[in-house]
């Protein structure tokens, strides 16, 4: 009974315990003996089956649940004899599941496809793409990307939005921007203008450094420093009146040198010098002089300077006043050399010579205008000379009379022959009437020119006076001349001996060289071989135009399928059959120009730096050819036009990671900003595009306050 | 209007009363920022307008702000650039986009061809930076322009330009040769006798001179006016500024005429011998030596445009060769008797050519046609073309220039005309300059010819005030630059065109330039490999056999000599038993 009780006692405490939970756990207890033993408590009935949909669906018409309809599905499907297709294969399957995950990565890859396209069709790329522009930036784009956090930067940013307080600049327009990077153009000028004086004067401080520095002389910088030490008292003495405080410093650096003067032993007469010195001293005057120096020097420096008061400031000036003097004392030793030195010297000197440059400088004026007067002169001279080297002999002046009278003659002439051809135009307009006129005007020219050859010089044969009838003669002979000549569209000789204008000259020569005497005898020469030389030409085309033309190919065989035998020609039929010509050749390039051979060769040298095949997308060689018409280099171009053209297809930034490119580069518009956590500072339309939203908002939390 | 015009007025006015207000806070426009910003030129007129108080100049300064609110760009966009202008820079024909091109294609085209087009308004639009011009004599009405003498010129000009109007008197060393350099401020003579001398002539600055102490044919300025070439007697030498001896260069014998080809650094030669040759001058080297065939070859003119080289002949024709061929690329007759001189125009258009028929002849160079020819009364013995186109001529003792040669009609009548002492050698203009240089029997003159000269220059290729360092950088470029003598041709536009050639014509050339056939096929050998036979085993086997065969042979032939020796020595003492026989031992048993 106990345990009963116990056990009864036990449940009801699980029964309350499980009805303060809300979810109640049923723990099976185990109550039949079985094999599988769970250490869960978990009831082993119904192991190792499965429950099937069928054994469900029995207890589906007993519950008052479920539908009517399902119910009368469920019926009619069991009523249903047909049997179930069976599943696709694997094979199958997955080839529908490829396609299908083809399309939706074709999908997603796509949106690329205008991003490749543009970037293969842009002139020039410059990477990483999203590059920010150099320079320093402002606070608030810094913190554009920034949002607000904290609760308490919240409460702010809504105070400040209520009073319409700015939470950062006014940002500024592009222009006002530019206008800030700029510097206004007087700005500009006064700035290279303080730093061209600066660099100048630098430079002259530099260089007069350098000129000192250079300088060996022992003695100048000597004089240099003490001369210094001259300026810095000066200065000194106006620094303590002015400036007591900077005097005070100063001092203090003397008392600092001093210090330090104390401490070394440089002017103690304890160095290498001063020893080598102090052996010499018994017996050099100098050396002793220089050593007492030495010693002086230290005194100096190490004597204690006494802090002027008040009172005591005359008795000071006084002794700073006979430093000056000590200085002064030591000038006369200067080098009278140095110009810097000289002191009053040079003060009288220019007067001096002012009053000897007066006198020097009148002596000069008369002394130009002799000169001038006789540069007239000389010219003068030089021109007479001049007309007489160009007119040395009697005859050369007779010759110059006679081109002279010649020329006056022409002019006469001239005129004479300007009235006759008005005379024609206006009587008779005949164009044979014209050339007899040119052609007579023509002779009577040569004739004149015979004339003064005549007069000028009794050399000169009469070859030339038939020559102008020979050109003539000999187009004559061309045209009743051999008959092979026929078939040719222009006679050579034709074109050879066209009508010549002779050409008026003002002058004749005078001078005939022994070459020029054996030039007229060429000439003769050559009146009479003119002939020969057409005509080697004509052989030497000829022969050109042959070995240009292609061979007939005999391969006739006598005495095959006919007699033969001496005296025997194969016959007709066999010459036609068995004679081969090729094409002739095209046509070639001097066919229509009688008096010029062009070789016919090519030239495979060019070819060889020429292109041979057609580039991609060209489709005919006339489009290449006009492609690369146009000349890169700076020689045909202007610079801008030579930049542009040869400017690189791709730019990388030296030392910046180029990463690959990722969607929000270029969607931009896709870029989603979640209400109310955008950031709080905004630059430029993204402000003005949230301000309107801003403004509903402050309207909203005034209705509410 | 005018009933209008004063409610604008009183409106106006009341808005200035509504604007006295204290000056707004920054901060407040965020409210109006649109409108402000929309307007910023509207509120800055306002601001004005509150500082004027008189209604009476309001006025007008309301219509200002009005016109200044309304007021455009009067020019806009580019500014246009003359027709004219652009044609003088256009290169080739356009190319149209073809129907149904493909897209590359389409790209490929029209970005070739804007680019070419901006090229192109670019060159225009810089072409107002050449602002010279040429300019040239002009007589009083009946008076010739040849009768005006050097010396009126020379007082007529500026003193500058009149001092470039002046002669040298060497009349010892006799018919003087003569070359400018090509910013044209050096000049080097060359007599006949050896008298060579470089000056800077317009400063009269004298470089060098020199006697070679040998017959001097011609001489002529390499690229820099650090070096020139002397055809001497018999080779070829070349001096610095200095004089100084550099090289003689004896390949190239009995020179008389040089043409220095300044893009290519090759210096053409032709000699007595009929030998046409050429120095590469930056490295040294001899480019191509062609026998001509054609007797002594003293006529010489170099085409600037290709680089052709004209050389006339004695037989009246003309002969243009390149490096690369070892014919001429065209032959022309041109004169009946000897060509005495011929000149060939800047651009390579013209040729002018006299010969020993007193003819002057003008040819079209391209199509190898004569455009006109005239006939002087003593012919031409030396012709030079100046850059402008103004024919010199020298005919006995007298220069002659003429003007116009160059275009379709004859002229009648010589522009300048000059005469001087002694025959005439050598002719040639300066460069960028209005003078004309005359090497003669008696000296050197130099004239002034108005409108000779190119009035601008480019200062990257030939600048006349370049100092030494620009020089320096100059020829280095120049060298960087430098055209290969291969590209040396009739039409040098040739390398921008596409080969044509069938690929049996190109291999062909190929073949001929290597000297074998690249593309042959490698005759059949058969293998000497035998199976089993080059293991490790068989090929130490091999060498076993072989090894220490010297040595074997020398035992070998020991051991024969030992064995024969013995064999002798056996023989001979059968012998002695023999001899010791006697004839009855045959019955012995």
């Amino acid at each position: 009974e106990g345990s009963d009780d116990e056990r009864k006692h036990k449940k009801l405490l699980e029964a309350i315990s499980s009805m303060g939970s809300r979810k109640r756990k049923k723990q099976n207890e185990r109550s039949e003996a079985s094999v599988q033993v769970s250490e869960f408590f978990v009831n082993a009935e119904g192991t190792g089956e499965k429950v099937n949909l069928s054994d469900l669906l029995g207890t589906v018409e007993k519950t008052s649940g479920a539908s009517n309809k399902t119910k009368k599905q469920l019926r009619n499907l069991q009523s249903s004899k047909e049997t179930l297709e069976l599943p696709l294969n694997k094979q199958q399957t997955e080839k529908i599941q490829r396609g299908i995950a083809y399309e939706k990565t074709a999908a997603e890859v796509s949106c690329w496809r205008n991003i490749i396209l543009q970037n293969q069709k842009a002139e020039q790329m410059v990477f990483p793409l999203n590059q920010e522009s150099p320079g320093p930036k402002r606070v608030e784009q810094v913190v554009a990307g920034w949002k607000v956090q904290t609760p308490l930067e919240q409460e702010i940013f809504r105070l400040l939005h209520i009073n319409s307080q700015p939470v950062d600049d006014p940002v500024l327009t592009p222009v006002e921007e530019q206008s800030l990077k700029a510097m206004s153009l007087e700005e500009a000028k006064i700035r290279r203008a303080e730093l061209q004086k600066a660099r100048a004067l630098q430079s002259y401080y530099e260089a007069k450094a350098k000129r000192e520095k250079k300088i060996k002389s022992k003695k100048y910088h000597k004089v240099q420093r003490k001369a210094k030490c001259k300026d810095f008292l000066k200065q000194f003495d106006e620094m303590v009146k002015t400036n007591p405080e900077g005097a005070l410093e100063e001092l203090k650096k003397m008392e600092l040198s001093r210090m330090e003067e104390r401490m070394s032993l440089k002017h103690q007469n304890s160095g290498k010098w001063a020893k080598s010195k102090a052996i010499m001293a018994k017996y050099d005057d100098s050396a002793r002089k220089a050593m007492q120096e030495q010693l002086q020097m230290n005194k100096d420096l190490t004597q204690k300077i006494v802090v002027p008061s008040d009172d005591e400031h005359e008795s000071n000036e006084e002794g700073l006043e006979t430093i000056p003097d000590f200085v002064n004392d030591s000038e006369p030793v200067i080098d009278s050399v140095n110009p810097w030195m000289r002191g009053q010297l040079t003060h009288e000197e220019p007067e001096v010579s002012c009053v000897t440059t007066e006198d020097v400088q009148t002596a000069e004026e008369e002394n130009e205008e002799e000169e001038l007067v006789g540069e007239f002169e000389r010219k003068r001279k030089l021109r007479q000379a001049d007309e007489e080297d160009l007119i040395p002999t009697e005859e050369e002046q007779e010759e110059e009379d006679v081109s002279e009278f010649n020329t006056l003659f022409r002019l006469m002439r001239s005129e004479k022959t300007l009235e006759g051809s008005n005379q024609t135009r206006e009587g008779l307009n005949t164009p044979g009437q014209e050339d007899e006129e040119g052609l007579l005007n023509e002779g009577q020219i040569r004739v004149r020119n015979i004339e003064d050859l005549e007069v000028l010089g009794e050399f000169v044969d009469p070859q030339p006076i038939a020559e102008p009838s020979l050109p003539r003669t000999a187009a004559v002979e061309a045209t009743s001349e051999p008959p092979y000549k026929k078939k040719r569209e222009i006679d050579l000789k034709e074109v050879l001996t066209k009508e010549a204008k002779a050409v008026k000259v003002p002058f004749l020569p005078t001078v005939v060289d022994e070459e020029e005497r054996d030039e007229q005898i060429s000439i003769i020469k050559e009146a009479f071989a003119g002939d020969d030389v057409i005509s080697d030409f004509i052989k030497d085309k000829s022969k050109l135009e042959a070995a240009g033309r292609p061979e007939v190919v005999d391969l006739t065989l006598p005495g095959w399928g006919e007699w033969g035998g001496v005296g025997l020609k194969p016959s007709r039929w066999k010459r036609k059959r068995f004679r081969i010509k090729t094409a002739p050749p095209p046509p070639r390039q001097d066919q229509k120009l009688p008096d010029v051979i062009i070789s016919e060769n090519r030239n495979a040298s060019v070819a060889s730096h020429q292109v041979s095949q057609l580039p991609f997308p060209f489709q005919n060689t006339a489009q290449f050819e006009s492609s690369i018409r146009t000349p890169i280099g700076p020689t045909w171009n202007t610079q801008s036009v030579v930049k542009n053209m040869t400017k690189p297809k791709v730019i990388t930034k030296m030392g910046a990671i180029i990463e690959p490119m990722v969607k929000e580069d270029f969607i931009k518009n896709k870029t989603t900003t979640p209400g109310g956590k955008g950031p709080a500072i905004m630059l430029g339309e993204n402000k003005r595009a949230k301000e309107d939203g801003a403004h509903c908002d402050t309207h909203k939390t005034k209705h509410h306050t | 209007m005018s009933a209008v015009m004063p409610e604008l007025l009183t409106s106006t006015h009341v808005e200035k009363m509504k604007k006295k207000k204290p000056p707004k806070r920054y901060w407040e426009e965020t409210e109006n920022t649109d409108q402000s910003q929309r307007r910023p030129e509207e509120e800055e007129g306002k601001a004005g307008q509150n500082q004027n108080e008189s209604t009476v100049k309001e006025r007008p300064l309301k219509r200002k702000n009005d016109e200044r609110l309304e007021k455009k760009d009067p020019f806009p966009g580019e500014a246009p650039i003359p027709h004219k202008q652009l044609q003088k820079f256009q290169r080739g024909e356009k190319c149209k986009v073809p129907a149904g091109a493909r897209r590359r294609l389409k790209e490929a085209i029209t970005s070739s061809e804007a680019m070419s087009e901006h090229a192109q308004k670019q060159a225009a639009r810089y072409d107002l930076l050449l602002p010279e011009d040429a300019g040239f004599l002009e007589g009083d009405e009946d008076e010739d322009t040849n009768t005006i003498s050097q010396d009126d010129i020379a007082d007529a000009v500026d003193i500058t330009s009149g001092s470039k109007y002046f002669s040298l008197h060497l009349s010892q060393f006799g018919p003087y040769r003569l070359d400018y350099s090509r910013t044209g401020r050096h000049l080097l003579v060359g007599g006949k006798k050896g008298h060579v001398a470089c000056i800077d002539w317009q400063t009269k600055d004298l470089m060098c001179e020199m006697n070679v102490m040998e017959t001097v044919n011609d001489v002529k300025w390499l690229h820099t006016e650090a070096m020139f070439a002397v055809a001497q007697k018999r080779w070829l030498y070349i001096y610095d500024s200095k004089g100084v001896e550099l090289h003689c260069v004896k390949k190239f014998n009995d020179v008389l005429r040089m043409q220095f080809l300044p893009y290519h650094f090759l210096l053409a030669t032709a000699s007595a011998t009929g030998f046409l040759q050429y120095l590469d001058v930056s490295v040294g080297k001899e480019v191509a030596a062609i026998c001509t065939k054609m007797g002594r070859l003293d006529v010489m003119a170099q085409n600037p445009h290709n680089a052709v080289i004209h050389l006339g002949h004695p037989n009246g024709t003309i002969s243009l060769w390149s490096p690369n061929q070892k014919e001429p690329l065209v032959k022309m007759l041109c004169h009946r008797g000897a060509v005495r001189s011929l000149t060939v125009d800047k651009t390579g258009t013209y040729m002018v050519t006299s010969g020993l028929d007193r003819k002057l002849k003008v040819y079209d160079i391209r199509a190898f046609k004569p455009l006109h020819s005239c006939f002087l009364p003593a012919g031409a013995s030396c012709l030079s073309l100046s850059q402008r186109g103004l024919l010199s001529a020298a005919t006995g003792d007298i220069v002659q220039v003429y003007q116009n040669i160059l275009g379709s009609s004859p002229v009648s009548k010589p522009y300048m005309a000059h005469r001087l002492r002694g025959q005439i050698w050598g002719l040639a203009y300066c460069p960028f300059e209005d003078v004309l240089g005359i090497g003669h029997g008696e000296g050197f003159t130099s004239m002034i010819v108005p409108g000779a000269g190119e009035p601008n220059f480019d200062a990257l290729d030939t600048n006349p005030f370049r100092s030494y360092e620009q020089r320096q950088e100059w020829e280095v470029k120049a060298l960087l630059e430098k055209v290969q003598p291969e590209l040396i041709g009739l039409h040098p536009e040739q390398l921008s065109k596409v080969d044509q050639a069938s690929f049996e014509q190109r291999h062909k050339e190929q073949v001929e330039a290597l000297g074998f056939d690249p593309l042959a096929k490698v005759k059949f050998k058969p293998k000497t490999k035998k199976k089993g036979r080059s293991s490790a085993g068989a090929i130490e086997k091999r060498k076993r056999k072989v090894a220490h065969e010297d040595q074997r042979d020398e035992i070998r032939q020991s051991v024969q000599e030992r064995t024969e020796r013995e064999k002798e020595l056996k023989e001979k003492s059968n012998e002695k038993k023999l001899g010791n026989k006697s004839t009855l031992d045959r019955f012995r048993k």
